[in-house]
């Protein structure tokens, strides 16, 4: 099995390593719970809007729990010691994310969007037992991380070429699919920022000025990194994808930091952004709007224009209160459009209340903190950088949309991770959860009782 | 690249690591922070700002409780399938319109729809079982109903009589306060507000561009110079302050009347009104006897029974708000003499002058009129009875009778001869006020009245009715000619139920 592959050298002791539990039967357990969660969800948006058990509840429970237990095999062939945690909470999300578009569909008869979503999730779960049997040792990618960034390259700079769509050009269609090429990227990006990184963190950490109590890297080191970094938000920035834009630089700054441990880096990273937040906000005008928006939410209202889109999900989420007014009793479509992806949370925020927002929130902080704590558990860089980038991805997500919708900062559109209505975020998703669960079985099964510096 | 074995030298990582996920707990921290402000400090806030949607959807959720006339509801709702579920609908709404007022979603709401709204719409704590939980449960219950006091055939009567024409005409039951009756017209249906479709906004320009005023309620907020109905009242403090102590014995009044202190001389319609006795003066309304006979009682003493009657009055509720009808109080001898015929500056609404109609047939004792008899649950629980409505002495008993007296004699032989009903005792008093600029306006035509079936203990209703547009011909018989038989068709139908 795996653990002869990724045995590390500090196993030359004849004495046998202690061995974890494999917790295999922990995460069966999480994942039923997760889907009868779910199927009560759906049950009680049919008893709410209608007054009866929607049809299809069976057949939902069903669905999910089936790709649920496939997945759970996929792991418990190939990862059995990864963390029982991180595939319960992605079908919990996942499974609500589907209840909160099946609640939306209803008010919006003629735009059914679950049915497109449940498709999508089972290509994402496809995804994830491909990535969960296939791959056998994720250090693999590190070989191919000039590919990946060329990749995600080609997928950043794709949707130039097709037609803008609300303002922004990260979409492409294809035989009616509308995909998010930019979903993709960020994993791929992930993978090779790790590798280069872990490849050259000792160069970057020893090399260069100090200036005060501040270390700079050198230009050479730094040279081919930046070029890339401003190359994948140059495109952003055309493609007025601000929160994508916001997420790279996120991602690029943690796994830096993390890599050299230079506070420089943090003092460049706060620069450059707000460099780039003051550029941005003044030369564009999409941008600008958004944040004259998160300033002043109802400045809309009082010019006699009705509430924008932030102000009805702000409304939204005051409606919901503590507990909530149950879910399908909210009025979350009065936010108009994009209520099903970006303003998702908005709908749970209404009807589960600060409790079930709270609930979320923590259910994902769970999922980064164990992506946090593979990456304590490996002792190979690439790894520990690839898990943290991976978990930073979905931090730096949800805060973004999740601190937008709720008027902490500037709205940027982005889909809540499994949440929201789109196919390629759930499938990038998936594909995160799959490699955190790679990379925590590596980390678990090598374990030798000591923590690595 | 580095190969699988490398570890990166010595260098350390576990800390930055540790440090990037303290980080991301901030980010967390932030999130939450953020979630319960929006969620539970501004709650509120934003939960009342007028842009927000979601009380106007949670008013609408459920139909409207319903106003009932004479154990039926004359409202209804209709359930649209819209944002805004349920619509106000009217059965006779032109007939109840000013009773009922309209419940509009876009244009609010008025009289009875805005006064017991809370009510109606069931956010009244009262409606709910378990009043203290109501604040924290969700939802409203079903809204409650409003029984009201009218007299389904009064009403029909009033707006039949004055079809067709401007004018109002209030009821009231003497011994109870009851209001029977509250006619305004022209009217219109206030189920054409209802909604919030151009449908709506167009009838809402057209009503309020309408030069008829058909929105106005002229029975309790349009006050008119009374005119000669006002004589009931100057009647009366003569009467009590003992000015006049034998209703047949002579006034010593000239004919014409010179107002002091002013060259103006005042003349009557009628003949025979030098030295007129009491009753002589008020069958044939002789203008001259009480201009004369107000500046004799004097400032205070009218002030004080025109105030017993409820003139001057700001705070009268129904329970929605009457206007102020008004006697001034700060007067020259010329112009109180003008004020207690009913001109210079009184003014009276439709009811005030029913509300003076009914003190006296009730024995001078007089009841606040209120129009909710009781309000109840949907399922037909009493929330609330109409409470209780303080008596109030208006004038003495004896007052009372000798101007019960004078009232009967009009009727029977004086001015207010087209009220008389068969099988009952009617008192009245007509009224022609002159208006305009020079009295070029057609005078407002007024009759008071109550009636008593014979055998009954005690009259059972007191009227007033006001034609705004009554015939040209600017005789006293205009009162008798316009008014009265609507009285009469009003106090039938009220004798007949």
């Amino acid at each position: 099995m795996t653990q002869a592959g990724t045995a590390p050298p500090a196993s030359r002791t004849a004495v046998p390593r202690p061995r974890l539990p494999r917790r295999r039967g922990v995460e069966l357990a999480l994942i039923v719970l997760a889907v009868l969660l779910s199927v009560y969800g759906y049950c009680a948006v049919g008893l709410a809007r209608t007054g009866s058990v929607p049809p299809g509840a069976a057949g939902y429970g069903a669905g999910l729990g089936g790709l649920a237990l496939l997945a759970h095999i996929a792991v418990r062939l190939r990862a059995p010691y990864a963390d029982p945690l991180p595939l319960p909470i992605a079908v919990l999300l996942n499974g609500l994310g589907l209840v909160l578009i099946y609640r939306l569909d209803l008010q919006t008869p003629a735009d059914r969007a679950a049915p497109a979503q449940l498709v999508w999730s089972t290509l994402g779960v496809g995804l994830f037992i491909v990535v969960v049997l296939g791959l056998r040792d994720h250090r693999v990618l590190q070989r191919y991380s000039y590919v990946c960034v060329a990749a995600a390259l080609v997928l950043l700079l794709l949707p130039i070429l097709f037609p803008a769509v609300n303002g922004a050009r990260i979409w492409i269609r294809i035989a009616g699919f509308s995909i998010q090429p930019g979903e993709f990227a960020k994993v791929l990006l992930a993978v090779f920022f790790a590798a280069y990184l872990a490849a050259n963190r000792s160069a970057l950490a020893y090399t260069g000025r100090r200036l005060w109590r501040l270390q700079f890297p050198t230009g050479r080191v730094l040279g081919p990194i930046v070029t890339i970094w401003l190359l994948s938000v140059g495109v952003l920035v055309l493609e007025r994808d601000l929160g994508t834009s916001l997420l790279f630089f996120g991602l690029f700054v943690v796994l830096l930091y993390v890599a050299t441990g230079r506070t420089g880096w943090i003092a460049v990273g706060l620069v450059l952004a707000v460099l780039g937040a003051w550029a941005v906000g003044h030369l564009e005008p999409h941008v600008h709007g958004r944040i004259e928006d998160w300033l002043h939410p109802f400045a809309s209202i009082d010019a006699g224009e009705g509430p924008n889109q932030l102000a009805q999900s702000l409304f939204a989420f005051a409606a919901g209160g503590t507990t909530g007014t149950g879910l399908g009793l909210g009025h979350s479509t009065l936010i108009g459009f994009a209520t099903k992806s970006d303003f998702i949370l908005a709908t749970a925020g209404e009807e589960l209340g600060l409790a079930g927002l709270a609930a979320i929130f923590l259910l994902y902080a769970l999922l980064v903190e164990r992506g946090f704590r593979a990456a304590l558990a490996l002792r190979e860089p690439f790894g520990r950088l690839l898990a943290v980038g991976l978990a930073s991805i979905l931090a730096l997500q949800v805060f973004v949309i999740a601190g937008g919708v709720t008027g902490l900062i500037p709205l940027t559109g982005m889909a809540m991770p499994f949440l929201a209505q789109g196919g390629s975020s759930v499938v990038t998703n998936w594909a995160i959860v799959a490699l955190l669960i790679r990379v925590s079985d590596s980390a678990r099964s090598q374990y030798d009782g000591e923590e690595a510096p | 690249m580095s190969g699988p074995g490398d570890y990166g030298g010595t260098r350390p990582m576990a800390p930055y690591i540790r440090h990037a996920l303290v980080f991301c707990g901030l980010l967390l921290l932030a999130l939450l922070a953020n979630a319960a402000r929006v969620q539970v400090v501004e709650a509120g806030a934003y939960g009342d700002n007028p842009a927000n949607r979601r009380s106007a959807i949670a008013r609408y959720q459920q139909p409207r409780g319903n106003i009932l006339v004479g154990g039926a509801p004359v409202t209804g709702s209709r359930d649209t399938g819209e944002q805004l579920r349920y619509e106000r609908t009217y059965l006779d709404g032109p007939l109840y319109a000013p009773v009922t007022g309209f419940a509009s979603q876009r244009f609010g709401s008025t009289f009875l729809e805005h006064a017991e709204d809370r009510l109606l719409s069931g956010t009244d704590p009262l409606l709910s079982q378990f009043p203290v939980w109501h604040d924290t449960a969700s939802g409203a219950a079903p809204g409650g109903n409003v029984v009201t006091t009218l007299n389904a055939r009064a009403q029909r009567a009033a707006y039949q009589g004055l079809r067709g024409r401007k004018g109002a005409v209030a009821a009231i039951e003497p011994a109870t306060g009851r209001v029977l009756a509250l006619v305004s017209t022209p009217s219109y249906d206030p189920a054409r507000l209802s909604g919030n479709g151009t449908g709506a906004t167009a009838a809402w320009e057209q009503l309020n561009a309408d030069p008829d005023k058909p929105m106005l309620n002229r029975a309790v907020r349009q006050t008119y110079p009374p005119g000669s109905t006002f004589k009931v009242v100057t009647a009366a403090a003569a009467l009590d302050a003992g000015v006049i102590t034998d209703l047949d014995a002579p006034t010593d009044s000239p004919d014409p009347y010179r107002l002091p202190g002013t060259t103006t001389r005042l003349t009557n319609e009628a003949d025979g009104c030098r030295d007129a006795s009491l009753r002589e003066a008020f069958a044939w309304s002789c203008n001259t006897v009480f201009a004369k006979l107000g500046v004799d009682v004097g400032l205070g003493d009218m002030a004080a029974t025109a105030g017993a009657f409820g003139f001057n009055d700001t705070e009268l509720r129904v329970p929605f708000a009457v206007a102020e009808s008004t006697f001034d109080t700060v007067v020259d001898k010329a112009q109180l003499g003008l004020s207690s015929i009913g001109q210079y500056n009184t003014r009276a609404t439709p009811l005030q002058m029913a509300m003076v109609s009914a003190a006296v047939a009730n024995g001078g004792q007089a009841r606040a009129p209120y129009l909710v008899e009781r309000t109840t649950r949907s399922s037909g629980e009493t929330v609330a009875g109409g409470g209780t409505h303080p008596l109030t002495q208006v004038v003495r008993a004896s007052t009372a009778s000798r101007l019960k007296e004078l009232m009967r004699d009009a009727v029977e032989r004086g001015t207010g001869g087209n009220a008389a009903i068969r099988g009952a005792t009617v008192g009245g008093k007509t009224g022609t006020a002159q208006h305009g600029v020079g009295n070029t306006g057609l005078p407002y035509a007024w009759f008071v009245s109550w009636a008593q079936a014979d055998g009954a203990p005690e009259p059972a209703v007191a009227v007033a009715v006001v034609v705004e547009d009554a015939s040209a011909d600017r005789g006293e018989i205009s009162g008798g000619g316009d008014a009265a038989p609507i009285a009469r068709d009003v106090m039938r139908a009220v004798l007949g139920s």
